[in-house]
């Protein structure tokens, strides 16, 4: 099992960073980071298997946090679009020197 | 009465925390109060530290008294550990006393945002106390990091035109420095845990590290620049006229009275005890006194030639602290006792010189020594004030300029005579760039229409002015209580100079690798936690 | 600390109430200090106002009333009780010097300075002198100031010159002594600045407190050396032991001796540091009588007599006292021949005459140059004073007729004799003293010193006896060049025909009476003041009227407990000194031979000028020649500026410009820009797209894994 789960989370996280990397919607890109936070949720919760309940409680940690950062992810997103009226990250250069 | 209060168990505390609860009060409270709150709170700090005058006891000898001790990382081995020695007594003195004075002297001059100038203001003074009173040394690093973050507000959101050039130019010279100090703080420690067993950064315990001479020389360098820069001492000490000339009155007044000696507390605190050998190698007080009589003469000369009356102040606090460099590093009571009291010399006049100058600047709105002259015949009891200060800062016998500088001399001129000789010299140039300016300014011709409508002392002038006017005559007709005090605590820094006999040679060959590495472990967490606790 | 030693002589003879002598003159300076703080309030309120605060409008306003009384009184006081103990130390027979220490001023580990005084013979003397001309001078000062709106504040600067003066000589160790050095240098800079709001007084202020301190870092060096030989610095450990510890003309007690030098030709203008007191004329004149003639530049001379052991165990020190002395006095004699300004004239004279003093305690006469600095007190203080009344006099007349000539350019007085009688009076006897004439007291005390010079050009062991012989020829000629400028000053002032104009001549009067009573007292004691310490060979002689002067060599018993170690070093290693003069002859001929030659100066330049015409300022012309040095005073002071004041400014600028702004701070700046300049570049791979950097991060970690996994 430990394997699959591995891989399945392998392919998850991999996805997520493509997603991230390629796309340009923010909404999309922010879609992909829970992907990839979801993907060690997963090894996380595989792993706990064989090396102690620690994993679990890690998964906790990062839910409550992957939650926090949805909701201020989504606002700062929306606070963008309502000033630009766009989601593309390429329009948001602002922190280029 | 003191000891019915119990007052030696809660008074450092006390004069550490109430400018903090003070500071909070300030925050809290109506701008328009505000800096009327932060002078009652400072007075109170002042009142209460008074009693340190008595509490301090220098027939018990020289060590640390009033000491209570906290642990606050006992992982580390960090204690909130507080005491004063006849060295810092004074020091912590003078900050509860210039303090007020500031404040005092603020009240006309910041207009804007004054709540929070004056949180500031008592943030900065927790953070000097702290550093003043602090026996364990990642507290005194704490504190010392902690004095920065205000002052830097305080130049670069009240300063002049150039303030923010002259506070990031501030900041980054003394964090560069005190990064260096951090680096050397982390060796001892480390080397305090390898050989000792022990944990800890009291000053005790890392007193008693068997450091080899090696060691101590690369130490030395590294805490020696960081209070150089402090100091500061030639050639670090560009920031400091630009600092002054930007930083806003009061910021002038604590920064030269007290935060610059920070640095030769450092040296007194630190290098003489912790490095004995490196400190009294030839070669190291050979540099160590000619940069301070090179910054005796060079820095009077370059003040005589300054058109910014702060500017030329500024350049005179750089030979003044040349005094107490040589005093210090004569390596002997004398020299010692003499540098002592022109820290506190130089601490009450040049923060008179100052505010003096804030004064004038409040009137005529320029610090160009050109645009002024006259001024004695419109305000003489400023001239009277201001000449007065101006002698004591040239060290006039008589006045408490004076006592420091012959004795910081005598000390030198027993050992170095030759030092000693090209030193006093600086009480020609002393002369030669304060009366020039003291005659441009007050004296001459009352020409300009501006000058003439300049006024003279009010009644807030004058009551931050007599004490400090009454301070140095006091200390020059009978410093001998002062001395008396200091006396048993320098007399400890001498005797450790000279008494830690080749105390490292025999270390050398223990070096365990092992336990170094292991110990290397803790090294980058220990940084982290410093820089957050200072930043 | 220092009076326990000395518990037996203390028990001998007890002083009444010292410390109040000291205190009086402060508290004088406290009172009228506090008067002339509040005057000065209501004066700046007027003149920002755009006027001028008359305090004499409806009456004298309290703050000026007061300080007649006060600024005086305190001076009174502390003269007369310094002469109560001046009486019982005479009844006393007082050996060993009284010390009482009264708290510890400096003390810390081996270091002990006490706040401790010390009466002895020569300090009363000097304390007799300064209470006794200070108080005249106070009294005439009523007079001459007392319509300047600062007049409280010169009475307190004043009397703090007298505290800091009796501190000096009062002081029981150097570092007190120069508390005191400092504090007259300090008052004398308040002093000659007093108007301050004149560009030319201010500086000459800042000039005089500057020179000083050239000066006073040979003081303190002086004290640090003594410090390091004996771990004292009090006067009577110091002189008792400095016998056994120094070595006869040794490195270490010529060293010292020559520091001292150093600062006594700061306070005492001599060659090389005399530039400031012709500058310090710009005080008001009863100023430059009490501090630039009667106490304050004799300082040095005190320096001197007080270490007299010292410089007796250092020859070539002496020597070089003696030398600067006379080449002092020969070298302002000169200048003063050919200055047109009657103050200038008198400062010239003052450093020549300070020259003398310096040539005494140099060849050893350590009496003669107290008796000198006492003598030269009463009549230079006189001289001083009179011509503070004529231009007190030439100055109201101008300007009661808004004539704007210079009140103190004598080529503007003339004749002024039949309006100011008594000051002419007074004057001529002060002018006869200081020439040397007898019997008037410079002649007793001048006398003295030239003839010890020759004496010690034929002592037995002298140690340079051409030099010395060298040295009393140029005293005798300096003594010449007195007589006569001083001639040239008493006929160009008072002689001759008046020059002022006919309307202003009508407002010229005698000086009130406030003024003329001083005047009169010092040239009484001008005339008899050199009776006290006429050598016993003179007082023999006709010219002691056979012995009918009464109280001869009185001053030298009297200074022998201060002097006696000196003289003991001095016997035991030059031997007996001469008794004739390099060229033959005893004191008594060279004494009527000096006489003569003086009188006959005197009488000479005073028929060639009564033939000469004297032009008025305006019209003269610029001398010529030699005369053109002269009155340039060699330029010396231009000499000065261009060799060393314009160095040391150039080179601050230099230091300031270049070193400070440029090297170093550009040191500085350049690390900082360095730091900028790797940022900058790194900053160029922040292109702001949020893509680029994950894809950057990624192929980072990718990189990382790879080099794990591999």
């Amino acid at each position: 099992m430990l394997v699959e789960s591995l891989v399945v989370s392998g392919m998850i996280f991999v996805i997520g960073t493509l997603g991230v990397i390629v796309r340009r919607n923010a909404i999309v890109m922010f879609l992909c980071i829970e992907l990839q936070l979801n993907a060690v949720n997963l090894t996380f919760v595989a792993l706990s298997r064989y090396v102690g309940i620690e994993g679990q409680v890690f998964v906790f940690f990062v839910m409550t946090v992957a939650a926090a950062e949805a909701a201020v992810g989504l606002a700062i997103i929306i606070s963008i679009f309502r000033h630009y009226e766009t989601v593309d990250v390429d329009k948001f250069n602002l922190l280029k020197w | 009465m003191l000891n019915a209060l119990a007052y030696e168990s809660w008074a450092l505390h006390a004069l550490i925390w109430l400018p903090f609860v003070g500071m909070v009060h300030v925050l809290w409270a109506a701008e328009e109060r505000a800096k009327h709150l932060a002078l009652r709170w400072s007075l109170v700090v002042f009142v209460l530290s008074i009693g340190l005058w008595w509490a301090y006891d220098p027939a018990l000898g020289g060590g640390y008294q009033l000491v209570s001790s906290r642990s606050w990382i006992a992982a580390w081995g960090v204690n909130y550990a507080l005491g004063i020695d006849g060295i810092s007594l004074f020091m912590v003195l003078l900050t509860t006393f210039t303090t007020p004075l500031a404040i005092l002297g603020a009240f006309n001059y910041i207009k804007k945002r004054q709540k929070p100038f004056y949180a500031l203001m008592l943030l900065l003074e927790v953070g000097v106390v702290g550093v003043f009173s602090a026996t364990d040394l990642f507290l005194f690093y704490v504190f010392f990091e902690l004095t920065l973050v205000p002052m830097y507000f305080i130049i670069g959101i009240w300063g002049g035109e150039r303030r923010i050039y002259a506070a990031i130019k501030f900041f980054l010279y003394t964090a560069v420095g005190s990064l260096l100090m951090l680096v050397g703080i982390l060796y001892i420690y480390v080397r305090g845990k390898v050989l000792l067993g022990v944990a800890s950064f009291a000053f005790v315990d890392l007193l008693q590290i068997p450091l080899t001479t090696g060691e101590q020389m690369w130490l030395f360098g590294a805490f020696a620049l960081a209070f150089a820069i402090k100091v500061p001492l030639f050639p670090f000490h560009t920031w400091l006229p630009d600092a002054h000339v930007e930083a806003p009155t009061p910021g002038s007044v604590v920064l030269a009275a007290v935060l610059l000696k920070m640095g030769t507390y450092g040296f007194v605190r630190f290098l003489l005890p912790f490095f004995p050998v490196a400190v009294r190698h030839p070669t190291v007080v050979g540099i160590m006194l000619a940069l301070g009589v090179i910054g005796i003469i060079y820095a009077a000369w370059v003040a005589a030639v300054q058109p910014d009356a702060k500017k030329l102040v500024a350049y005179t606090s750089v030979a003044h602290m040349g005094f107490v460099v040589i005093g210090v590093f004569a390596l002997n009571l004398n020299g010692l006792q003499g540098g002592l009291l022109v820290m506190i010399s130089h601490g009450i006049s040049t923060g008179a010189l100052f505010l003096l100058l804030g004064m004038l600047y409040e009137r005529r709105h320029t610090r160009a020594i050109d645009e002024f002259g006259g001024i004695g015949r419109v305000a003489p009891w400023l001239a009277t004030a201001f000449v007065i200060t101006a002698l004591t800062s040239i060290g006039l016998p008589g006045t408490s300029g004076f006592v420091g500088e012959f004795l910081a001399l005598i000390g030198v001129f027993e050992d170095h005579p030759g030092v000693g000789i090209f030193a006093t010299s600086g009480v020609i140039f002393a002369a030669y760039y304060m009366l020039p300016m003291v005659q441009s300014v007050f004296f001459n011709a009352l020409e300009k229409p501006e000058n003439r409508a300049v006024q003279d002392l009010s009644r807030r002038e004058l009551i931050i002015l007599t004490p400090m006017i009454a301070l140095m005559i006091v200390i020059g007709v009978h410093p001998t209580p002062l001395l008396r005090r200091t006396e048993p605590s320098a007399q400890m820094v001498i005797d450790r100079v000279w008494e830690s006999v080749q105390l490292g040679e025999a270390i050398i060959e223990v070096d365990p690798s092992t336990d170094l590495g292991a110990a290397e472990t803790d090294d980058p967490v220990g940084t982290a936690t410093a820089a957050d606790g200072a930043e | 600390m220092q009076a326990d030693g000395l518990e037996p002589a203390a028990a001998e003879w007890e002083p009444i109430l010292p410390a109040l002598i000291i205190l009086l003159p402060l508290l004088g300076f406290a009172i009228n200090g506090a008067l002339a703080l509040s005057a000065a309030r209501k004066s700046a309120d007027a003149v920002r106002a755009g006027g001028e605060f008359d305090f004499f409008e409806g009456g004298r306003a309290r703050t000026h009333a007061l300080p007649t009384w006060v600024g005086p009184g305190v001076m009174l006081l502390a003269f007369l009780l310094t002469l109560v103990n001046f009486i019982s130390m005479l009844g006393a027979e007082l050996h060993d010097p009284w010390v009482h220490a009264y708290w510890a001023w400096i003390s810390t580990g081996e270091l002990e300075i006490a706040a401790a005084i010390q009466l002895d013979q020569l300090s009363m003397i000097m304390m007799m002198i300064i209470t006794g001309v200070g108080f005249l001078i106070h009294v005439f000062s009523v007079g001459y100031m007392q319509d300047d709106p600062g007049y409280p504040r010169y009475f307190a600067y004043l009397n703090l010159f007298v505290f800091f003066m009796l501190v000096l000589v009062m002081g029981a160790s150097y570092p007190i002594m120069f508390i005191g050095w400092e504090g007259v240098g300090l008052c004398s800079y308040l002093l000659i600045g007093f108007w301050f709001s004149d560009e030319a007084k201010a500086s000459a202020g800042k000039k005089a407190f500057i020179v000083n301190r050239i000066g006073d870092l040979g003081f303190l060096l002086a004290i640090f050396l003594i410090y390091l030989v004996f771990q004292e610095v009090d006067y009577v450990a110091v002189l008792s032991d400095a016998e056994s510890i120094f070595v006869y003309g040794g490195p270490a007690i010529t060293t010292v001796t020559l520091l001292f030098l150093l600062a006594a030709t700061g306070k005492s203008a001599q060659i090389p540091l005399y530039v400031w007191l012709p500058d310090a004329m710009a005080g008001p004149t009863p100023v430059s009588a009490l501090i630039h003639a009667a106490t304050m530049v004799t300082a040095g001379v005190y320096l001197v007599a007080r270490s007299s052991v010292l410089f007796a165990l250092a020859p070539l020190s002496s020597a070089m006292v003696a030398g600067i002395g006379v080449l002092t006095a020969l070298f302002a004699a000169t200048i003063a021949l050919k200055q047109q300004d009657i103050k200038k004239v008198l400062a010239y004279s003052t450093v020549s005459q300070l020259g003398f003093m310096f040539l005494g305690v140099g060849v050893g006469a350590y009496t003669a140059g107290v008796f000198h600095l006492m003598t030269h007190a009463f009549f230079k203080g006189l001289l001083f004073l009179g011509a503070g009344a004529v231009i007190h006099s030439m100055h109201h007349a101008l300007h009661h007729t808004h004539k704007d000539w210079d009140a103190q350019d004598m080529r503007n007085m003339g004749g002024l004799k039949k309006y100011m009688p008594i000051t002419w009076v007074t004057m001529w006897l002060a002018t006869l003293a200081i020439a040397g004439i007898w019997p008037f007291a410079g002649f007793f005390s001048k006398d003295e010193i030239i003839w010890m010079t020759g004496a010690m050009a034929g002592a037995e062991n002298a140690p340079y006896p051409m030099l010395y012989t060298v040295y009393w020829i140029l005293a005798l000629a300096a003594a010449m060049l007195t007589a006569f400028y001083m001639a040239r000053l008493m006929f160009m002032t008072f002689h001759g025909p008046n020059r002022t104009g006919a309307a202003e001549a009508e407002h010229l009067h005698e000086a009130p009476r406030t003024m003329w009573i001083p005047l009169a007292v010092l040239a009484t004691l001008s005339v008899f003041g050199g009776w006290i310490n006429v050598s016993e060979d003179l007082r023999e002689s006709v010219l002691g009227g056979f012995g009918l002067l009464p109280m001869g060599e009185w001053l030298h018993h009297w200074l022998e407990p201060v002097t006696e170690a000196a003289h003991r070093v001095q016997e035991s290693r030059l031997g007996e000194v001469a008794h004739s003069a390099p060229f033959g002859g005893g004191e008594v001929a060279w004494g009527i031979i000096s006489f003569v030659a003086a009188l006959a100066v005197v009488l000479a330049t005073v028929r060639l000028l009564g033939r000469s015409e004297v032009p008025v300022a305006v019209e003269d012309t610029e001398p010529t020649g030699f005369a053109r040095i002269l009155y340039n005073k060699w330029y010396v002071d231009e000499f000065y500026h261009r060799w060393v004041v314009d160095p040391v400014l150039t080179t601050s600028r230099i230091l300031w410009r270049v070193v400070d702004a440029t090297i170093i701070d550009g040191t500085v700046k350049l690390v900082g820009n360095g730091a900028r300049a790797i940022g900058w570049v790194a900053s160029l791979f922040q292109t702001g797209q949020v893509n680029r950097y994950a894809f950057l991060m990624t192929l980072g970690v990718l990189v990382i894994l790879s080099m794990i996994a591999f």
